[in-house]
């Protein structure tokens, strides 16, 4: 019992840090549906931005954090409006190797700013919140900030795209770019925003990654981008809610597959969860079912 | 006529393509122009992930090998002289056959190999063929010499290439030194292995760890393993040892996944005995790493930057003047890369003008017979199978810094 238990909290822990950054993805894929690929390495710019703060100025984690976002922010618009704005009438496909160069280009220009050496990323939410059990089972302080960060932002990311103007212009958008424009919505600016907010996201996901898993290197973002990409898939793509779902039961998944049958099978097996799951529900656990309109 | 101006753009286009393709990715750096005795240079070629995530062993080789032929072509102003080149290969076998080739192309007469291991099992496949003589720095895995058997099956899946030497360890001597000195050092009574099962070094290493525990009698109680994809998360690998109550972990694989290992092992509350491979040198120079984490940590290793003696001092001296950061254990066995080389052409009489066939057949001749002192041991020696014997330095991590054992 106390072998689930820890395995159960070590899955959520491991859940919500491919939660938080799902959200961004699934955020960004919903209003502009496109797969930003290099979502992922701008979680690493955004780490490194915290890292340099707080390791080299000797800056407060908090204003890291702020820092980070506030790089990672200008970072999403700059690469939206050189990257991806071009390619606004270009098929899908375009958009998508475009994305993929583009997490090439921050890969390596972080590598040539940077180095290639491995950094200790400060741990700032070290310790345990919860003790159990004479200390067999341990709560880190580090799972639970990720786990409220998750709710938060999942909660505050459903309020403005629900309630808010600008979020009710990046919904129209999302539906119809040129109804939305016949609306008098400026859609570049709608979408730009979306990057902003997206990135921004990325920014606090680098840095909660980062307090859980703290080796930072160019190509940190790279494998974490892929796992949330697959839990925004798994719990519907463009779903907010989706996002934070499917992040925590990947999580869960990974580490009960690794712990109850085999290390070595670990991640076949949430593949294979991911791949029944999608030939059951192809849109994803919470997906909206969208019916192509002739 | 819009067709036609279309494709007079495109092929414009296209063949720009061409030439900017060339010439990108590469360091090359020019022996200083011999004066006088008008001697050539050798040209010495390498290839290693300059780029990319493995970049740290590419370009910590190539800076110990810049460093030896700089000190090299200073000190021998009449003799022979040095060109080195390295190419980049970014840890794909795929790239690094087309890096070696740009260097035949260039005229590299030898080869210090790849610096890694899968591409170093491609890479020497080509340079067999050729009969350019390799020696790779650290791609250490035995596919890279190939005639090895494999300690599973019995059986040599790849023939020997006779022109193929290392300058590392080859994996399994790791793996059985490691169980032979946890055995006669008494260690461990319950010994678990976490290993990364995508890795070459790794496996190597825990295969012939698990072949020598085996007839040794160690007794490990857990053996997990993880990759590429899962080396952020080591809670399942950690409670499956934990719960096994191994009292020594058996680490054979790079620091940084270790350095996550050390960390997590210490938020859990576990504390065993850890025992690493060469791999984990460089831990203690992970920056921002908490140094506390690593103490008591064992390992064997080849090198180690704070070594008392001359060469050493002198290396790390000049390695931290020029890239500021303290050279690994990739970085010092290229440099004695280098100057075995040297010494053989040297031994040898070859001349720059020689070509690529006559100067492998006279350096396999050479290395098979010579005996070498350098940075990473005295008195190396190799053999027909072109892995080297020097014995591996037994450290341990106290108050920050490497320890000899015995």
């Amino acid at each position: 019992m106390v072998i689930f238990l820890s395995r159960l909290i070590n899955g959520i822990s491991l859940g919500s840090v491919y939660a938080i950054i799902a959200l961004g993805y699934t955020m960004v894929y919903g209003i502009a549906k496109m797969l930003n690929f290099a979502h992922g390495d701008v979680i690493m710019v955004g780490a490194y931005v915290c890292f340099f703060a707080v390791a080299n100025y000797s800056l407060p984690p908090l204003v890291g954090v702020l820092l980070a976002m506030v790089v990672c922010t200008v970072l999403g618009i700059v690469i939206e409006r050189l990257a991806y704005k071009p390619l606004r009438q270009a098929p899908s496909l375009a958009v998508l190797i475009t994305a993929i160069g583009v997490s090439y280009f921050l890969q390596n220009g972080a590598q040539l700013l940077w180095g290639s050496n491995n950094k200790m990323f400060p741990v700032f939410l070290n310790g345990d919140a919860l003790s159990l059990m004479d200390g067999e089972l341990r709560v880190s302080v580090a799972t639970v900030v990720n786990v409220v960060a998750c709710v938060a932002i999942m909660l505050v990311l459903s309020w403005f795209t629900g309630k808010t103007k600008m979020g009710k212009a990046m919904r129209a958008c999302s539906e119809d770019k040129g109804a939305a424009q016949l609306m008098g919505i400026n859609v570049d600016t709608t979408i730009s925003m979306t990057f902003a907010i997206g990135s921004a996201l990325a920014a606090v996901a680098g840095v909660l990654y980062m307090s859980s898993y703290p080796i930072l290197v160019p190509t940190t973002g790279s494998m974490p981008g892929i796992k949330a990409f697959t839990a925004a898939v798994f719990g519907g793509i463009g779903s907010i809610p989706g996002a934070l779902l499917g992040g925590l039961l990947l999580g869960v998944i990974e580490i009960f597959a690794g712990g109850y049958i085999s290390t070595q099978l670990q991640n076949a097996i949430v593949f294979a969860v991911l791949i029944v799951v999608l030939l059951v529900k192809p849109s994803g656990l919470l997906g909206k079912q969208i019916r192509e309109k002739v | 006529m819009k067709k036609r101006i279309f494709a007079l753009t495109m092929a414009a286009v296209m063949t720009v393509g061409l030439l900017s393709g060339c010439g990108g990715g590469a360091t090359e750096t020019k022996a200083p122009s011999p004066e006088g005795n008008g001697a050539a240079a050798i040209k010495i070629g390498g290839v290693g992930p300059l780029t990319g995530g493995a970049a740290i062993y590419g370009n910590a080789a190539a800076r110990g090998a810049e460093i030896a032929k700089d000190e090299i072509n200073a000190a021998n102003p009449d003799g022979l002289q040095i060109e080195l080149r390295y190419e980049d290969d970014a840890h794909d076998a795929e790239k690094s056959v087309n890096a070696y080739n740009t260097l035949k192309g260039w005229g590299m007469q030898v080869f210090l190999g790849s610096v890694t291991s899968t591409p170093g099992v491609a890479t020497s496949v080509e340079a067999n063929n050729d009969h350019v003589f390799y020696l790779t720095p650290s791609a250490s895995s035995t596919d890279v010499l190939g005639g090895v058997a494999n300690p599973l099956t019995g059986t040599v899946d790849i023939q020997r290439k006779d022109n193929v030497f290392q300058m590392c360890f080859v994996d399994p001597n790791q793996g059985s030194a490691s169980a032979q000195y946890i055995t006669d050092q008494n260690l461990g009574s319950k010994i678990a292995v976490i290993y990364k099962n995508d890795d070459v070094y790794s496996t190597g290493v825990y295969n012939s760890f698990d072949a020598k525990a085996k007839e040794l009698g160690l007794n490990v109680v857990s053996v997990t393993t993880f990759t590429e994809d899962t080396k952020t998360d080591f809670s399942v690998q950690l409670s499956d040892a934990k719960n096994a109550g191994a009292d020594l972990v058996f680490l054979p694989m790079y620091y940084d996944a270790a350095a996550l290992i050390f960390t997590q092992a210490n938020a859990m509350g576990y504390a065993p005995k850890w025992f690493g491979i060469d791999g984990m040198d460089g831990i203690l120079g992970v920056e921002g790493f908490d140094t506390s984490l690593a103490e008591g940590v064992m390992l064997l290793t080849p090198f180690n930057a704070d070594a008392e003696d001359e060469a050493t001092k002198n290396f790390v001296k000049t390695y931290q003047d020029k890239y500021s950061e303290v050279p690994n254990q990739f970085a010092a066995d290229a440099y004695d890369c280098v100057y075995a080389i040297y010494e053989a052409l040297n031994k040898a009489g070859i001349t720059a003008d020689m070509s690529a066939g006559d100067i492998c057949d006279k350096l396999m001749s050479e290395f098979t017979s010579m005996t070498f002192n350098g940075l990473t041991g005295e008195g190396m020696t190799w053999d027909d199978t072109g892995a080297v014997t020097k014995s591996p330095k037994g450290m341990v991590i106290q108050n920050g810094a490497y320890v000899g054992m015995d």
